[in-house]
C-alpha cells in the first residue's frame, strides 16, 4: 500500500532524514517509535506532500506520489492527523470534520460525520462549538475524526498520544486499533512505544534519521534493546 | 439640522467605499497576515477600466463588469509574481512588497490609461433627491446599497460554503488545510481575487461622484486603512463600521472645521487608534472573521 525508498530530506543544509525504506501493507497497522527528534514527524510531512523530498521514493497504491502535491495524496487516499492535532481553533467542531472532507460533496459525507459522531459521541455534544475550547483529548479526537472524513486508505497518525492522561491513551490507542474493522490501514508513529508496539501488527525503530530495526511488532517488544532505550524497562 | 444631514449624507456615501477597501485588506489579511497596500490601486482600476471599456462603446454594466473581472486577474496576478514567490518572508517585507506593487501598477495606470480625470455617467441620472433640505444623489444609493451587497454577499461565502470555509480554515491553520485536501495556493489566489473584485466594485460605484485618476489609490488605501484599523483588523464588521465612521468624521470635519483638515482626520483615526485601543473596536480575537 505505502512504500518508501531510500527517502533524504534536509531542513536547509542540515540533512533529518538519510536514506529511509519503510513498508506498510495493506490491512496492516504499523508503527514507527523513536526518540524525540529522530525525525518521525519529518517522515510523515513528506509522506504528505508538506516537507519535499531531496532523494528516494514514495509510492502509495502503486503510484509514485513523491512529488504530487499535499491535495492529490489525500484525494487518493493517504490522509494525515499531524502532531499537535492541529485542528481549526476558529471554527466549530462540526465544521472541522466537514472540512476533512473538503474534496467530497456527496451523500457520503453527512453518512461519514455520523459515524464519526458515533465513534466520539463527545463531539456531537459540541459539534456546534468553537474547536479551540475542547480539551486536548478531545482535540486528538477531533483531529483523528477529521482524518477519517477525508476517508484513508492509510491513516497517518503522529503522536496521537502526546499530552494526554493514561486512560485516555488506552481510548485513542483502542479506537486506532478499531479501524481495522473499517479497513483503515494505519502507520502509528510514537515516542510512547510500548502502548503503540501493543496494537501494532509491525514495527520500526528510527534514530537520528536511519531506521534501525524492522520487526513484527511482539518481536520488538520483547527485544532488550528496545526495551532499554524506548520502553523504560 | 439639514446642514447636518448633508454631511451624514456625503459621509456615509465616501464611507462606504471605505469600508469595502477595508473590507478588501480584511480578505487579504485573514488569509496572509499581509496588508496589502495596493488595495487602493485595486479601486482605481476597476473605476479606470470601466471608463476606457465604455468609452471603447461597451454598455457600462458590461464595462464595469468586465473592469471587475480585470481587476480581479491583476490580484491574481499580483499574489503569483509577487507574493507567492516569497513565501516565508517576514511580514514587513511582504508589506513593502505590496507598495512596491502599488506604485507599479500606478505607473502601469498611467502608461496604459493616461494622467487625466475622468468620469462615467452615474447609473440612474444626476437628478439629486430633497430630503428634509438634504440632497441625496441617486449615485451614493448606488454606493450605499452595492457596498451592502458585497458585504452580504461575502457574509454568505465565508459563513454559509464549504469554499469560504476553507479560506477561513487556510486562514486559521495552514498546515491542517492542506492536510485535509485544501490547495492553498488555489485559495490565497482566490482571497486575492475576491479582493481585487471588492475594491474595483468600490471604483465602479463610486467614480461618477468623486472622479477617478491614476494615482487616487494611495489615499484611499490609507483611508481603508484607518477604517481597518479603527475597526479592528480581521474583522468584517469592524471593517464597515471603522469604513462609515472614517467618512463620517471625515465629512463633518470637513463641513464643520475646513475641508482643508479632511485628509487629516484619518491619520488622526489611525494615531488614537495605535495610542488608545490598539485591538481597534471590535478586538482582534472575534469569531465572525471573514
Ligand atoms: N522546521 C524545522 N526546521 C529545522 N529543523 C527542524 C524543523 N523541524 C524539525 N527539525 C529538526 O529535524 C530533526 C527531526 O525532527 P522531527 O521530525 O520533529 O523529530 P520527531 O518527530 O521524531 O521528534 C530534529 O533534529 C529537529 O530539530
Ligand atoms: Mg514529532
Amino acid at each position: 500500500m505505502l512504500s518508501v525508498n531510500g527517502l533524504r530530506t534536509r531542513y536547509g543544509r542540515i540533512e533529518v532524514l538519510h536514506g529511509i525504506d519503510l513498508e506498510v501493507h495493506s490491512g496492516e497497522i504499523v508503527t514507527l517509535v523513536g526518540a524525540n527528534g529522530a525525525g518521525k514527524t519529518t517522515l510523515l510531512r513528506c509522506l504528505s506532500g508538506i516537507q519535499p523530498v531531496t532523494e528516494g521514493t514514495i509510492h502509495f497504491r502503486g503510484d509514485n506520489i513523491t512529488t504530487a502535491p499535499s491535495y492529490a495524496r489525500v484525494k487518493q487516499g493517504l490522509v494525515q492527523a499531524p502532531e499537535g492535532r492541529q485542528i481549526f481553533t476558529n471554527l466549530s467542531v462540526e465544521e472541522n470534520l466537514r472540512l476533512g472532507a473538503y474534496q467530497y460533496r456527496d451523500a457520503r459525507v453527512d453518512k461519514d460525520l455520523q459515524e464519526a459522531f458515533a465513534l466520539f459521541p463527545i463531539l456531537r455534544e459540541k459539534r456546534n462549538l468553537p474547536a479551540g475550547g475542547l480539551s486536548g483529548g478531545q482535540q486528538q479526537m477531533l483531529a483523528i475524526a477529521r482524518a477519517l472524513m477525508g476517508r484513508p486508505m492509510c491513516l497517518l497518525l503522529d503522536e496521537p498520544s502526546l499530552g494526554l492522561a493514561p486512560i485516555l491513551v488506552d481510548q485513542i490507542l483502542e479506537t486506532v486499533k478499531s479501524l481495522k474493522e473499517l479497513d483503515v490501514t494505519v502507520f502509528v508513529v510514537e515516542q510512547n512505544a510500548f502502548a503503540a508496539l501493543s496494537i501494532a501488527d509491525r514495527g520500526y525503530v528510527m534514530e537520528t534519521g536511519q531506521i534501525l530495526m524492522a520487526a513484527p511488532a511482539n518481536d520488538l517488544l520483547a527485544d532488550d534493546r528496545v526495551r532499554e532505550a524506548y520502553l523504560g524497562v | 439640522m439639514s446642514e447636518f444631514l448633508q454631511f451624514v449624507f456625503s459621509g456615509l456615501t465616501v464611507g462606504a467605499v471605505y469600508a469595502l477597501v477595508a473590507l478588501g485588506f480584511t480578505i487579504i489579511y485573514n488569509a496572509s497576515s499581509v496588508v496589502n497596500f495596493a488595495q487602493g490601486e485595486f479601486v482605481m482600476l476597476g473605476g479606470m477600466a470601466t471608463v476606457f471599456i465604455f468609452d471603447a462603446g461597451v454598455p457600462i454594466w458590461g464595462a464595469a463588469a468586465l473592469a471587475i473581472l480585470l481587476t480581479a486577474t491583476i490580484g491574481i496576478l499580483l499574489n503569483k509574481l509577487a507574493i507567492e514567490p516569497a513565501r516565508g518572508a517576514s511580514v514587513v517585507n511582504l508589506i513593502i512588497i505590496t507598495i512596491g506593487a502599488s506604485i507599479f501598477l500606478r505607473g502601469l495606470a498611467q502608461i496604459v490609461f493616461d494622467k487625466q480625470i475622468h468620469r462615467f455617467p452615474a447609473f440612474s441620472g444626476d437628478t439629486p433627491f430633497n430630503i428634509a433640505g438634504a440632497t441625496l444623489l441617486p449615485q451614493s444609493i448606488w454606493v450605499l446599497f452595492g457596498a451592502a451587497a458585497v458585504f452580504i454577499g461575502l457574509y454568505a461565502f465565508f459563513t454559509r460554503t464549504l469554499m469560504g470555509k476553507a479560506v477561513l480554515a487556510t486562514a486559521n491553520n495552514r498546515l491542517a488545510a492542506r492536510l485535509v485536501g485544501i490547495n492553498t495556493n488555489f485559495i490565497m489566489a482566490l482571497s486575492f481575487a475576491l479582493s481585487a473584485a471588492v475594491g474595483a466594485t468600490a471604483g465602479v460605484l463610486v467614480t461618477p461622484i468623486t472622479l477617478t485618476s491614476y494615482d487616487i489609490g494611495v489615499m484611499l488605501a490609507l483611508k481603508g486603512f484607518a477604517a481597518a484599523m479603527l475597526g479592528g483588523m480581521g474583522n468584517p464588521f469592524g471593517a464597515l463600521v471603522g469604513g462609515l465612521l472614517i467618512g463620517l468624521i471625515e465629512a463633518t470635519t470637513a463641513g464643520y472645521l475646513s475641508s482643508d483638515y479632511k485628509d487629516a482626520a484619518a491619520f488622526i483615526v489611525i494615531l488614537l487608534t495605535l495610542f488608545v485601543m490598539p485591538q481597534g473596536l471590535f478586538g482582534q480575537k472575534s469569531m465572525e472573521r471573514v
